[in-house]
């Protein structure tokens, strides 16, 4: 049995301007022969032909530049979002409008649990869609009064619970004075709990303790499923806290002959001294496989927009609320930033407020003079706020910037309305300033904050409608070329991978995603519906109907 | 109950210092040490007797553990000990709000607040104040605190330090504000302070409005809360309360947005007010003064009253 493939398709996007639209392509051993015609790849010698994709289109795979291997792990609970939502196994869930919608969904998922102490878990639940609705302990109740259960909000920042979870905590009682646990007529809490002093106390008895974001065997499995029906064969794991038991699991999960994504994780800087932080990826890199990278730090700057607490330059927030939260002290910033430029090691950093953006302009350009560092490729991740001045200055220090484009679709309205204002919101996540400026460009889904689906990531960035159909900031859309860069190119260069994946062409990985349809000839607002037959990862095939 | 004391301030203010010297003086006092991550750690090696993976023994009798994110048992956690503590000292990071971090401690039975005690660096509190970029986390930092602790006076210069704990002292005229080598560390930072006004518990409010409840004077005519409400502008979205006027009559009051009803009702009991603004729109300290003034003028100059 010859070890070439010659994989035959309708089109073959190479994303490699030298040839950018060929038929075939030739694998062998997981890599790339050549892409071009039969009979240019004939030449390579004895091979097999592979026609199951002669009416599809063939794109290089989608590299996910930030999203958090949770996603995976997630899925346990029960979807409880406004949105539709395809889980690891195909099914899409439909989004839930009302509160009876998602009381039901889990009065179901209530009743399939056999043990009745088993806590019932929710997540994505986004009042924010339903005119702010505030869900007491007395609805969940409805569901169950007997079982503990706690509904995660999209933004992490506030969970619900019903009666038996308060009272399991302890807190079901008068007399509680904490501004994140609000009281209702009666004096006692409502059961809506507000930031993680609060919610980890309750969580652990909903299912949602200290290690619910760490990704478990089967969580990264269906993280990979996810990947595989997304046409995505590089993502990240961008907050990973890789302690020895969790990085055996990965390796060997990774490992496994079927395992269909390239993971590159990133460990997180909490918790550990600059100089630790330095140390643990130095042990881990060379621990490092094909389809498992340890090799970059990820540190977190402000919080959230629409949660408020990211960090604003002037004027703030649109409707006076007070600035935000640092996450780390810039002293700490900067000397993880000249340790980690010493080392080579990759820091991609979190910063969504503009404030926070300048903080780390200002930092890196410090350390930078005290370690000159060509290729850095440093990145700003979301960074939701940053204008044209702030992108120009990133690329004359070599930053690159992984955009938010999601952010647009799901909380467009929000900041239209009221956290940055009309102005400010049409030009959020600006990729025309970030291309225009010169800095390397990728965009992102953050999953499980939004669904993972580099092509709706794309179509975001491409027409910048909000949920609600606006518009916002027509000057910011990028082309479908420039989109669909983004999300392979653009998105390996951050990841130092740009060589290695992100187009097609002779000696790169045979990283390809399988389209039914070409994203270059639809019309621009249907990108996010072309459909995903599955992908070849490393030479290997895997379809999304298989997952 | 344990006392508790949360101990804040930027970094390199010398929270850590200050923490050793309390650790080594403790004269047997069981102190136990949280702090939010064993990242670096905060005990000088040689106070240390053993290091667990949850807990480090330190001479004495004394303890430190770190919390993660999870205050509330790590406070549970050290208060089940046996022998329990004589007192738990919170150690904050240096970008974290005190008021937020001691609000916890209000969660867990057996441990009460003692003191917000906020370190400010002599040499570098006035920059700090003025950073574009932290000013307003350490004011913040500082409204929080019980007390503040003005430290490395010994190294600053006599004008600076003059300085720094006059502008303290003026900005933030209801804290303690003491030098750290005014006294032992233990009575610097473990002394108990006078409760201040307690947290404003918002009634089922969001991250987009604040919620006042006021207590209303009596009102000379409804005329005046009238246009008391209307000069809050476009910051007021609702309003709903109960007023008595000095001739003892009683009205509903509702006011959404601009439009403001105020109509006569049965009697509700005491006069008072739910005010919901956007968020940061108005202080409770100007809210409360907008309406104290409706107290109005005494009955023999009513006919002065200007509207």
């Amino acid at each position: 049995m010859p070890d070439i493939t010659l994989f035959r398709a309708r089109r073959i996007l190479t994303m490699n301007p030298n040839r950018p639209v060929v038929d075939h392509v030739a694998v062998r051993g997981g890599r790339i022969l050549g892409a071009g015609t039969l009979d240019e790849l004939t030449g390579w010698g004895d091979h097999r032909l592979d026609d199951r994709f002669a009416d599809k289109v063939l794109m290089p795979g989608f590299v996910e530049g930030h999203a958090h291997a949770m996603e995976g792990t997630l899925w346990t609970k029960t979807y409880c979002g406004y949105f539709d939502r395809m889980d690891p196994g195909g099914k899409v869930w439909p989004g839930l409008k009302t509160l009876e919608a998602i009381l039901d969904r889990l009065a179901q998922a209530e009743s399939r649990l056999k043990d009745p102490d088993t806590p019932l878990s929710g997540w994505q639940l986004d009042p924010i869609y339903m005119d702010n609705l505030r869900v007491s302990r007395h609805d969940l109740d409805r569901v169950s009064s007997t079982r503990p259960i706690g509904v995660m909000h999209a933004s992490g920042h506030i969970m619900n619970v019903n009666s038996k979870a308060l009272e399991l905590a302890g807190m079901l009682k008068p007399g509680i004075n904490h501004p994140g646990i609000p009281l209702g007529n009666d004096g006692m809490p409502t059961g809506e709990l507000k930031g993680p002093e609060v919610m980890m106390p309750v969580g652990v008895h909903v299912g949602f303790g200290r290690s619910f974001t760490d990704s478990d065997e089967q969580g990264l499995k269906d993280f990979a499923r996810l990947c595989v029906r997304t046409g995505t064969t590089t993502i990240t794991d961008l907050a990973a806290r890789l302690e020895e038991d969790t990085v055996n699991m990965m390796l060997r999960v990774t490992g496994a002959e079927d395992f269909p994504a390239r993971l590159v994780a990133f460990q997180f800087f909490m918790g550990l001294t600059p100089e630790a932080l330095i140390e643990r990826v130095n042990a881990l890199r060379p621990r490092s496989t094909d389809r498992l990278r340890m090799t970059g730090i990820k540190v977190i700057a402000d919080g959230s927009i629409q949660g408020f607490s990211a960090r604003l330059r002037d004027p703030g927030y649109y409707n006076g609320a007070p600035n935000g939260l640092w996450y780390i002290a810039p002293e700490q910033m900067l000397e993880i930033y000249n340790r980690a430029l010493r080392a080579g090691i990759l820091v991609h950093t979190h910063t969504n407020g503009d404030q926070a953006t300048e903080l780390v302009l200002q930092h890196l350009e410090t350390a930078l003079r005290q370690f000159p560092s060509p290729n850095h490729r440093f990145t700003l991740q979301h960074a939701q706020m940053t204008d044209a001045a702030q992108f120009r200055k990133a690329r004359n220090l070599g930053l690159c910037t992984n955009l938010f484009t999601n952010h647009l679709f799901y909380w467009g309205d929000e900041h239209y309305r009221l956290t940055v204002g009309p102005e400010r919101a049409e030009r959020m996540n600006a990729c025309r300033s970030a291309l225009d400026a010169g800095v390397p460009l990728a965009i992102h889904s953050d999953a499980p904050v939004t669904p993972l689906g580099p092509l709706f990531t794309a179509w975001c960035a491409v027409n910048r409608i909000s949920a609600s159909g606006r518009v916002l900031g027509e000057a910011q859309r990028i082309s479908v070329a420039e989109a669909l860069h983004a999300i392979t190119l653009g998105a390996a260069y951050t990841l130092h991978m740009d060589g290695e994946v992100g187009s097609i062409e002779a000696g790169k990985k045979a990283d390809f995603a399988v389209l039914e349809e070409d994203p270059t000839e639809v019309t621009p607002a249907d990108l996010k519906d072309v459909p995903v037959w599955g992908t070849v990862q490393g030479g290997r095939v895997f379809a999304a109907a298989d997952q | 109950m344990i006392p508790v004391t949360l101990i804040g301030g930027y970094l390199g203010a010398g929270k850590t210092t200050l923490i050793n010297t309390l650790l080594r003086h403790a004269d047997g006092q069981r102190i136990a040490v949280l702090v939010n991550e064993f990242g670096a750690l905060p005990i000088d090696a040689d106070l240390i007797e053993a290091e667990g993976d949850q807990l480090i023994s330190i001479s004495g009798g004394c303890v430190c553990c770190s919390f993660g994110d999870d205050l509330a048992g790590g406070l549970r956690d050290l208060s089940a000990l046996d022998p329990a503590p004589d007192h738990i000292v919170i150690e904050a990071s240096g970008v974290a709000l005190p008021g937020s971090v001691m609000a916890t401690v209000s969660l867990v039975d057996g441990v009460a607040a003692n003191a917000t005690v906020v370190l400010a660096d002599a040499a570098t509190t006035t920059a700090l104040l003025a950073d574009p970029f932290l000013s307003d986390t350490v004011e913040r930092q500082l409204t929080d605190a019980d007390r503040i602790v003005v430290t490395k006076t010994d190294v600053a210069e006599h004008a600076v330090t003059r300085a720094v704990m006059s502008t303290l002292s003026q900005r933030w005229p209801e804290a303690e504000i003491v030098a750290s080598d005014q006294g032992p560390a233990a009575t610097i930072l473990l002394a108990p302070s006078a409760p201040k006004t307690p947290v404003t518990v918002p009634h089922a409010v969001d991250d987009i409005h604040d919620s006042f409840e006021l207590e209303l004077p009596l009102l000379t005519q409804t005329g005046d809360l009238e246009a008391a409400l209307a000069g809050l502008g476009s910051s007021l979205l609702r309003a709903k309360g109960f007023a008595r006027t000095t001739q003892g009559d009683c009205y509903v009051v509702q006011a959404v947005g601009q439009t403001i009803e105020i109509a006569p009702g049965a009697d509700q009991g005491p006069a008072r007010l739910v005010v919901i603004t956007r968020k940061g729109a108005i202080g409770k300290t100007d809210l409360d003064a907008r309406f104290a003034d409706l107290a109005g003028p005494t009955a023999e100059n009513t006919t002065q009253v200007q509207r």
